[in-house]
């Protein structure tokens, strides 16, 4: 495949940033929903976030791929149609929280269970139906020249991924601290 | 004044039976020429990896736009993370200072 493919070291562990974002957010949305955990809902924030920023990474970078690779710049095939949509789940879940009112927040919570439960879609889409985009068996056959490479890079960027998560996660803690402020300034 | 109407009526009618009488043979007449080749690479498949060294693109520009594209969007978020922290932090000091100012003065 020649130079392209070192695409590979960074699209790969932002798919997977973007897949553990996802099921993050989906699982602190749940405890949301069903527990009324505040500091859960944070994180689905922090998490949603992140999801849909990864999810920017992964698809601006398989493009540009895929254009050397496939000499398209895009496929309609399973596995991009499926990661542009769930990115775009994200996106809606943002959206909501941003604009969406009082009591939006339950409502957001149900779409992040609905982009957690795209992941495995989006992740089995290649072994299931006839695709452009090689297979999960990429990631299990590669060569000894590659493997180190590739899960020190997924191992970089699942570290970056928790500290800007508890990092994004302080924002969301430190707004809530100042609408408690805020509150008690007016008494 | 039904005189005009019906003549012109029948003009009308003329016009579009002879439209329809020229219109096949003109699409017959266009039939026999032989419809264009399109060229070789439109009508077979070639693997991009079989393509000519000359219509092939280079890898380099897209592996460093998709590196960039990661350096650029990860720096990006991470400052502006920083900034609006950083805002919300000196919110909150402010916001603390008023409540406890208040409170001494009652």
């Amino acid at each position: 495949m020649g130079l392209i493919q070192k695409v590979f070291y960074f699209h790969v562990p932002a798919a997977m940033a973007m897949f553990v974002s996802a099921i993050v957010c989906g699982v602190a949305s749940a405890l949301f929903l069903f527990k009324e955990n505040r500091r859960a809902d944070r994180f689905a924030v922090a998490a949603a976030e992140l999801a849909a920023l990864f999810g920017v990474i992964v698809l601006i970078s398989g493009p540009l791929w895929a254009r050397k690779a496939w000499g398209v710049w895009w496929q309609w095939d399973a596995r991009l149609t499926s990661t542009l949509v769930m990115w775009m789940i994200f996106l809606a879940y943002l959206l909501l929280r941003r604009y969406g009112g009082p009591g939006s927040e339950k409502l957001a919570a149900g779409v992040a269970l609905f982009g957690m439960a795209n992941v495995p879609f989006v992740y089995w889409s290649v072994n299931v139906w006839r695709t452009l985009h090689p297979t999960t068996n990429v990631v299990m056959t590669l060569g000894p020249g590659m493997r180190g490479p590739f899960w020190w890079c997924v191992a970089a960027f699942m570290l970056l991924y928790v500290l800007v998560l508890a990092a994004r996660a302080r924002l969301e803690e430190s707004r809530a601290r100042l609408e408690e402020l805020y509150l008690a300034l007016e008494e | 004044m039904i005189e005009t109407i019906r003549r012109m009526a029948i003009r009308v009618l003329v016009v579009v039976a002879l439209a329809g009488a020229v219109a096949p043979l003109a699409h017959a007449g266009g039939r026999q020429q032989p419809p264009p080749q399109p060229p070789a690479g439109q009508s077979e498949f070639v693997p991009v990896s079989e393509l000519p060294e000359a219509e092939q693109l280079p890898a380099a520009p897209l592996l460093i736009a998709a590196y960039a594209v990661v350096w650029v969007a990860l720096l990006a978020y991470v400052w502006a993370l920083w900034r609006r922290l950083a805002g919300v932090e000196k919110e909150i000091a402010d916001v603390s200072r008023r409540i406890e100012s208040g409170q001494r003065r009652s």
